[in-house]
């Protein structure tokens, strides 16, 4: 405990002694506001798509518009517009906070790098539109798109990297580990999966290196840790410095935020095969992944403990402070679908659960849950930090858009969880005769009242953050600024925490 | 001598390098024993490449994103095996870069689809999966069949295929663009594509013998799907071997 609250203090530590650093606010700003953009994207296309499977004419039979090309709009401009850019934005903003340095290679870059990636995701994403893909889940961009962001992301290391280098604090700051896990395996996690053979120089076609039972488990080794890396590791960073700063305490145990780094990045890595049970990829694979998949559960619940626990002797602030109360929801969710993941990946619950709507509510547990709840916490602590405000501009709002989105996210995984069982016991009933007793296309008719369950939560989603670009706004443009300027002497924070130590 | 943490968390440099070698193990471990153990896939009668008609109807499958819908890989399960036949082998797609495989069935598995319904069904369905399907929620695709089948160089993605290991043979490339058209060609002359592509649906696809449309390309390669391994002949005594 006392060395936890030490590297926190220390963090911030010259409090009160008026030294200055030029942080660069101006790059988390835009990255910040794209964070907004492209999540209202992601919610909104998350709708349509999940409209057109409870209402299939809404597909208007046009090539652009049919949900086998918009759904990978939507995941990809979830995951990696939405939660790229918070993860770009809070990183940024978080690692030159803790190493009390401006970032490496100054505003130019970080500028260059924002356009950069937004970039990336306009070539993605009218790539899906007009049908230029890879075919491989959540790795759908064509090599050309692959290349630019390898060139994108060796500079966001860079800079990550350099402005740790240039720290002036001794240690770095458990958040910064995370970060930095996600930025190093995500590449090697990028480069490993699109190996690929362009038809053509002049041509967006590519065919990939692998094939079959190899491809299918290079595909999952990283699409799996797509969600280890950059849905868990990336946020867990935001996690280790949003948190303890919002709930002014510290970091429950510096001990525990050691073992469960570290035996998190080693495990998720295994996991891949649960996605291929009972498939023609190998049994040894299979139980390896099984294995290590419900090993997860520790460390994934270490960060949880980790997390929550920061709120000894704080608790009372959940009932006050809606912003927290997001940091805080999005710990729980991070908990309750890291238990639900390794049931999923027991062989025999994955018999039941493979193929149906249980693993999409699943994910849609961790990514509006933990993802989404925990980018809006990071959000509503920044806004005011970023455009030099002394709080937001409706704290009301905020716990509206709270409440709203909670009913949207428990609507979605409701539905899917019956509609996911219930589909993968049709599929397998029996009758008296010893007949198959439901044709599919039965049970794709017993999925309609869910999937307008599904879609009306995820409006609900969608109208809380839409509440939270009106909140943004409005703070932005008639906040109460706040008297002192933006780049603050550091710690006013930290002191406070260390007074109540 | 003693290990402190306090050294990772001084310098990242060692920090950066633990990290990659502790995400290291896992994958190592896992991804190149499937490259080297040689019964990861098990051989069996019957595969061969895709012809070029079938490549360009799967690349429209996947163009279209079908595989966010529908898997191609049917578990050792009685209710699969009695839904949509045998369960599938990892030789049957040793050819398929990528794999489709599949992760969610909103729509039924098709690793067996292949000659389980006629070209016209074919047809009807993909203008309007619920004119046959009342149940379906299947966008329709109306305008595969409107659109002419357009691939620049055929040849250079049979070339693009062999070099990532499908055993395209310098015959099957120099002729890539005559089979292309013959496939689909209600008058053509398939015994040269037959050899060298047996069990290849031949014939008129889309209903309209003029004209060689994406609607063809893709029930072409809809009607191979798991049509090249006869499984009257597979025993699993024979997969061991």
């Amino acid at each position: 405990m006392s060395v936890a609250a030490g590297t926190l203090g220390t963090a911030q530590a010259p409090a009160g002694t008026g030294e200055r650093v030029a942080y660069d606010y101006g790059v988390v700003r835009l990255f910040t506001i794209a964070t907004v953009f492209w999540g209202v994207a992601a919610f909104l296309a998350g709708v349509y798509i999940a409209l057109e499977l409870a209402f299939p004419v809404l597909n208007l039979d046009l090539e652009w518009t049919s949900f086998g090309r918009l759904r990978p709009l939507h995941t990809s401009a979830a995951i990696f517009a939405f939660g790229g850019n918070a993860l770009f934005a809070t990183s940024l903003y978080v690692v030159q906070r803790t190493c009390r340095a401006p970032l490496w290679g100054g505003p130019a870059a970080a500028e260059f790098l924002f356009w950069g990636y937004q970039l990336f995701i306009v070539m993605a994403a009218t790539g899906y539109i007009f049908g230029i893909t890879q075919g491989r889940e959540y790795a759908e961009p064509e090599w050309y798109t692959d290349i630019w962001l390898t060139a994108i992301w060796v500079l966001y290391f860079a800079i990550y990297f350099g402005t740790i280098v240039r720290r002036k604090e001794p240690h770095i700051y458990v958040a910064n580990w995370f970060y930095l896990a996600f930025i190093v395996t995500v590449a090697i996690l990028h480069l490993g999966n699109n190996l690929a053979v362009p038809v053509s120089l002049l041509g967006a076609k590519s065919y990939s290196v692998f094939s079959g039972v190899q491809d299918a488990l290079t595909q999952w080794w990283y699409g799996h840790n797509a969600v280890g890396f950059f849905l868990t590791a990336g946020f867990l960073g935001i996690m280790y410095y949003f948190v303890p700063k919002r709930a002014e305490r510290p970091i429950y145990s510096y001990r525990l935020s050691i073992v469960h780094f570290w035996s998190l990045i080693f495990l998720y890595i295994w996991a891949g095969p649960h996605h291929l049970h009972y498939t023609a990829l190998p049994d040894w694979a299979q139980s390896l992944g099984m294995m290590f998949s419900v090993m997860l559960w520790m460390p994934s619940w270490g960060g949880m403990i980790n997390g929550l626990m920061t709120l000894s002797g704080a608790w009372d602030k959940l009932r006050t402070d809606p912003v927290l109360r997001f940091l805080v929801a999005a710990v729980g969710f991070y908990g309750m679908s890291t238990f639900e993941g390794p049931v999923m990946s027991i062989k025999a619950v994955n018999a039941l659960s493979h193929y149906t709507d249980w693993t999409i509510g699943h994910v849609h547990s961790g990514a509006l849950g933990w993802v989404a709840f925990i980018s809006f916490g990071a959000v509503y602590f920044l806004v005011p930090k970023l455009w030099g405000k002394r709080e937001l501009y409706s704290l009301k709002l905020v716990s509206y858009h709270f409440w709203i989105a909670t009913i949207g996210i428990v609507l979605y995984i409701t539905a899917m969880w019956v509609s996911g069982i219930m589909q993968g016991l049709m599929w397998r009933a029996y009758d008296k005769l010893g007949f198959l007793q439901y044709s599919f296309a039965e049970t794709v008719a017993a999925m309609h009242p869910y999937y307008v369950i599904r879609a009306t939560g995820g409006v609900l989603f969608l109208t809380g953050a839409l509440l939270m670009v009106y909140n943004i706004v409005k703070t932005v443009r008639s906040g109460e600024p706040v008297n002192e300027p933006v780049a603050a002497p550091l710690g006013t924070t930290a002191a406070r925490v260390q007074a109540a130590e | 001598m003693k290990f402190k943490h306090a050294l990772l968390e001084k310098n990242v440099v060692l920090l950066a390098i633990g990290v990659v070698l502790t995400v290291a193990i896992g994958g190592l471990v896992e991804i190149i024993p499937l490259h080297t153990i040689k019964s990861t896939i098990e051989p069996v009668q019957g595969m061969r490449p895709y012809t070029p008609l079938e490549l360009a109807g799967r690349n429209i499958y996947m163009r279209e994103g079908c595989y966010n819908c529908h898997s191609q890989m049917i578990r050792p399960f009685r209710d699969e095996v009695e839904r949509y036949g045998p369960y599938s082998l990892a030789a049957e797609s040793m050819y398929d870069h990528p794999f489709q495989w599949g992760s969610k069935r909103t729509g039924p598995d098709l690793a067996r689809v292949g000659g389980k319904y006629s070209n016209e069904w074919h047809q009807a369905h993909f203008k309007d999966p619920r004119a046959v399907v009342p149940e379906s929620v299947m966008p329709p695709y109306s305008f595969l069949a409107r659109r002419d089948l357009v691939v620049k160089d055929i040849a250079a993605h049979l070339e693009a295929l062999r070099a990532v290991g499908v055993p395209y043979t310098d015959e099957m490339i120099k002729s890539a663009a005559a089979d292309l058209a013959a496939q689909a060609d209600p008058e053509g002359d398939y015994a040269a594509l037959l050899k060298r592509y047996p069990k290849a649906a031949v014939g008129d696809f889309d209903g309209d013998p003029k004209r060689l449309t994406e609607m063809d390309a893709l029930i072409a390669f809809i009607q191979i799907l798991g049509r090249m391994v006869d499984f009257k002949t597979v025993t699993p005594e024979q997969l061991k071997r």
